[in-house]
């Protein structure tokens, strides 16, 4: 039993820390532009079938390097032509606008790539159990709770000490005085944009190789990441991740329990939240 | 909304009801009636979320999940409890309904882009619980053995099993609802909403409770948008996951868009137009998905206020 509940609890990590990638992404665009990505797991999709595709030629290791930086070149390109226009407009058409790209994301992948999940090759190294006792902790999925929190640790990073991440942090509480002070605001949201489609893609990567890519996949990852972010609260990154991870475990403890539960418990979660703090755990007061 | 009595006022609507009441007599040269009755249905859930969006100005982008309520509402009704086809829509309509007055207060103090995406996530419990209780709703295989019965009223009996009789109660059906919400928007109940809408802090300083407002708008169009889901059930004597999930809320957020979301009747016609493009679309391509999407792009880019916005008609809400 102890087994079955380390077991969950582990891959209820894993399954956060996905959650967590994605919505930080989602995060990082909303606080500065206040748009939704719902076209967010379609990218996450792509980053998987670009990993799919480029295996055979760079191999596991170039694949993963490679995959997201295509991901968010393509968010670069996505935003600039589309999600631009819709600046500063009702939040209204921003979410109709992704709510349609994320349909033609979900058919192209199914066009290209075909409904069917594809096989995703991980090295071998990485598939063998580290411990006969503990016979899920493989080091793929060490490998990605470790990469997931470099990643996590090098966004917080970028954003804290670099001078991008500071003309970001400084553009989300109030974008019209850092462009005053002579930041191309155009050219930040798009280098933020991709910032967060980047971390789809990789999120995506990673995700291929855990659950197999299909082309739903991403619509199947929005939901929890958009509870994630109430559950965190609008604006906060570290309670982003938060609300990440605690989904992701609440809902595979909830499996081993009463498996008929296990996608309903993070409604619950969201629900208790906002009756007792609606502006989310970590959430800044009056932002929304 | 027809209160100032000129007939360049009237006319369009008496258009309007015309083309609908002889609907099924010329639907046939171009479709079928089931079609016809689609259209009238998921406008009246158009119209009912634009209740929320274009008079009170609450960007809801869960109304599937009480759409798809009053579905199972009605089509469980009839699978287990009796086979009334008036009880079957009178409970959708309650469940529907029941369930947004509860979530209600948990989201009402939210607006803007935060109502929108906690709307569409508790939409998303409703269909986990479809998928998930097969026992009852059939999971994801939907919910299936069982049929609209004929209507009673005591002195006839109304059988509902052609497509034009059926079209003609979802016709009196949408005629009811749609005057109901035209008469609450009328009243001063309505020009509070509006108020709302216009101006959230003034209405709040001319102490109208807006929270509390906002809560009975919400409960008023889930409603209605249940009472439309009940007739979609009946319409196909199935229900299945699918119509609660929140791709169906994103369809009557863009029917309304598209038609005008500033207009009473604009949600029909953006209904109608998506209706009849989706029902052709996936008829000629496996890829009609991708095409819906260019529509919702397009929409955004170049139509943002909806054919009748771009007719430039000023309809007063």
């Amino acid at each position: 039993m102890t087994q079955l509940i380390l077991f969950n609890l582990f891959n209820g990590l894993i399954v956060g820390a996905f959650y967590a990638l994605m919505a930080l992404g989602l995060s990082l665009i909303m606080n500065l532009t206040g748009v939704i990505n719902f076209a967010h797991g379609g990218f996450l999709a792509i980053g998987g079938y670009l990993a799919y595709t480029l295996i055979p030629y760079l191999g596991f290791w170039g694949a993963l390097a490679v995959a997201p930086v295509m991901t968010a070149f393509l968010g670069l390109v996505v935003e600039r032509f589309l999600i631009r226009r819709v600046y500063g407009h009702d939040p209204l058409y921003s979410l109709l606008l992704t709510f349609g790209l994320a349909f033609i994301i979900e058919d192209g992948t199914r066009y290209i790539w075909g409904a069917q999940a594809v096989p995703y090759e991980v090295p071998s190294s990485l598939t063998t159990p580290l411990s006969s006792e503990y016979f899920f902790l493989t080091g793929y999925r060490l490998f990605m709770v470790a990469l997931a929190a470099i990643s996590v640790s090098g966004l917080f990073a970028l954003l804290k000490w670099t001078r991008l991440g500071m003309r970001i942090r400084a553009g989300t509480l109030d974008l019209e005085t850092v462009s005053v002070l002579g930041v191309n605001t155009a050219i930040l949201r798009n280098l933020n944009f991709g910032l967060g489609i980047y971390l789809a893609g990789l999120a995506g990567v990673l995700a291929a190789g855990q659950l197999g890519v299909e082309p739903t996949i991403g619509s199947s990852l929005i939901m929890p990441s958009f509870v994630s972010i109430i559950v965190g609260g609008l604006g906060s990154l570290p309670g982003t991740l938060f609300g990440g991870l605690l989904i992701g475990v609440a809902s595979a403890l909830t499996s081993v329990f009463y498996p008929s539960a296990t996608e309903a418990v993070m409604y619950v979660i969201m629900a208790a939240v906002l009756l007792v703090r609606p502006r989310g755990l970590f959430g800044q007061e009056g932002r929304f | 909304m027809l209160n100032n009595g000129s007939l360049t006022r009237y006319a369009p609507s008496v258009i309007g009801w015309i083309v609908l009441v002889s609907l099924p007599e010329w639907i046939n040269v171009v479709a079928y009636t089931d079609l016809g009755s689609r259209v009238v249905i998921l406008g009246l859930a158009a119209m009912a979320l634009n209740f929320l969006l274009g008079h009170t100005g609450v960007l809801s982008f869960g109304h599937a999940a009480y759409f798809g309520l009053g579905a199972y509402g009605a089509g469980l009704t009839l699978r287990y409890l009796a086979p009334s086809t008036g009880l079957a829509i009178l409970v959708g309509t309650g469940v529907g309904m029941m369930a947004a007055m509860l979530i209600g207060p948990l989201i009402i103090r939210l607006r803007g882009v935060y109502f929108a995406m906690v709307t569409i996530a508790f939409g998303q419990i409703f269909y986990f619980i479809a998928f998930r209780w097969s026992t009852l709703t059939g999971g994801d295989d939907g919910l299936t053995n069982w049929s609209r019965q004929p209507i009673n009223l005591g002195f006839a009996t109304i059988d509902l099993k052609s497509p034009v009789a059926f079209y003609y109660l979802v016709l009196f059906v949408f005629a009811v609802a749609t005057a109901i919400m035209a008469k609450l928007l009328n009243s001063p109940f309505g020009r509070s909403l509006l108020a709302i809408r216009e101006n959230e802090r003034r209405a709040l300083f001319l102490g109208i409770p807006v929270n509390l407002r906002i809560w009975l708008s919400w409960t008023v169009s889930c409603g209605f948008a249940s009472v439309a889901g009940a007739m979609y059930a009946l319409l196909n004597n199935f229900v299945d996951p699918r119509t609660l999930h929140w791709s169906q809320s994103g369809a009557f957020v863009i029917m309304a868009v598209l038609g005008g979301m500033r207009s009473f009747w604009g949600p029909l016609i953006g209904a109608a137009i998506y209706v009849v493009l989706q029902d052709y679309l996936s008829s000629r391509t496996s890829n009609w998905m991708s095409l819906v999407g260019l529509v919702f792009v397009l929409v955004v880019l170049f139509f943002p206020r909806g054919v009748l916005g771009m007719l430039g008609r000023r309809t007063q809400a």
